[in-house]
């Protein structure tokens, strides 16, 4: 089974790096972005094949390893 | 006194804090790999500066998982004094034994000068050799030292008198101008809530003798020498 794991910041935590994608995109003449925010994009191939007991587990990398739940979110979308 | 500094893949200034508290203890640290979780008993471990781990993910969150960093944990929950520098504080954060957060400095640039800092209490095992209040000059190297922490830890450490040190001007005062990295209030350092643990973004081991340009970071190793031996 694939886990797809995005990691962003949280809301009201700034974004530096955003900001300067933000600012870059208006500096080559795409108007209209509101706001840009920078995350992250984790891919596992596991072998777990139910899907629950497979949320359960990626969800136990998230919390101790893969996102810092003082300033990120994490979601995460399962495909057989 | 016994101390320990513990060396992760990347480290790289294991070696200034080595050199820094043998001058202050007149013995040798111990130098302890990151694999060897089982150490000899100490007064005081260190973790060093670096990138260890490549800063791979996030700065410290590797070592933070590290066989050594459960010992290290364990040691500072039983009240072992602990001080964690640049690298050693991200990994502090990371393994939640001090509060926050450290992300991306604001300006995006990477920050490396001498800078000032204010030594906000000299009551803890770290500052006793400093006085309340006083300026000092100290070294910053970091690309990822923007302190961050919600509003109600923020409130926290503050109410608490866990702030360690703030980043100043040349003349004491403490504002946007003088902050480097974006940090919330100017924190540069941060205290446990037991004030046993202080991880801090600045380098007091590298401006220890004279020769090195300024001596502002020896009495904080002058500090735990006296309280510990």
């Amino acid at each position: 089974m694939k886990a797809r794991i995005h990691v962003t910041l949280k809301n009201g935590v700034l974004d530096p790096q955003g900001k300067a994608i933000e600012h870059t995109l208006g500096s080559l003449g795409f108007d209209g972005v509101n706001e840009a925010r920078q995350g992250k994009f984790i891919e596992l191939d596991i072998a777990e094949t139910d899907e629950a007991k497979a949320r359960e587990t990626v969800t136990a990398m998230c919390e101790k390893l893969l996102a810092n739940t003082v300033i990120e979110n994490y979601s995460i979308d399962l495909e057989q | 006194m016994k101390a320990a500094v513990i060396v992760f893949p990347g480290s790289n200034c294991d070696r200034d804090i080595q050199v820094a508290l043998r001058q202050s203890m007149g013995s040798e640290p111990q130098m302890v790999w990151h694999k060897d979780a089982d150490f000899d008993d100490v007064d005081l471990i260190c973790l060093p500066g670096g990138f260890s781990y490549g800063d791979y993910l996030r700065c410290g969150a590797m070592s933070a998982k590290s066989p050594v960093m459960k010992e290290v944990v364990a040691r500072a929950n039983k009240g072992v004094p602990v001080l964690g520098i640049c690298n050693g504080f991200q990994i502090l954060t990371e393994c939640g034994l001090v509060p926050g957060a450290l992300m991306r400095n604001s300006n995006l640039k990477f920050v490396c000068r001498d800078l000032h800092l204010k030594v906000e209490r000299n009551d803890t095992v770290f500052t006793k050799q400093y006085q309340a209040g006083q300026n000092i000059r100290i070294p910053v190297a970091h690309h990822d030292g923007n302190y961050f922490v919600d509003a109600e830890g923020l409130k926290a450490l503050e109410d608490n008198g866990q702030v360690a040190f703030r980043y100043s001007a040349e003349d004491g005062s403490v504002n946007d101008h003088s902050n480097p990295n974006g940090s919330l209030n100017n924190i540069a350092g941060v205290y446990n809530a037991k004030g046993n643990v202080l991880g801090m973004m600045p380098h007091p081991e590298r401006l220890c003798e004279d020769v090195l340009g300024g001596t502002d970071g020896r009495p904080m190793f002058d500090s735990l020498v006296a309280a510990l031996s």
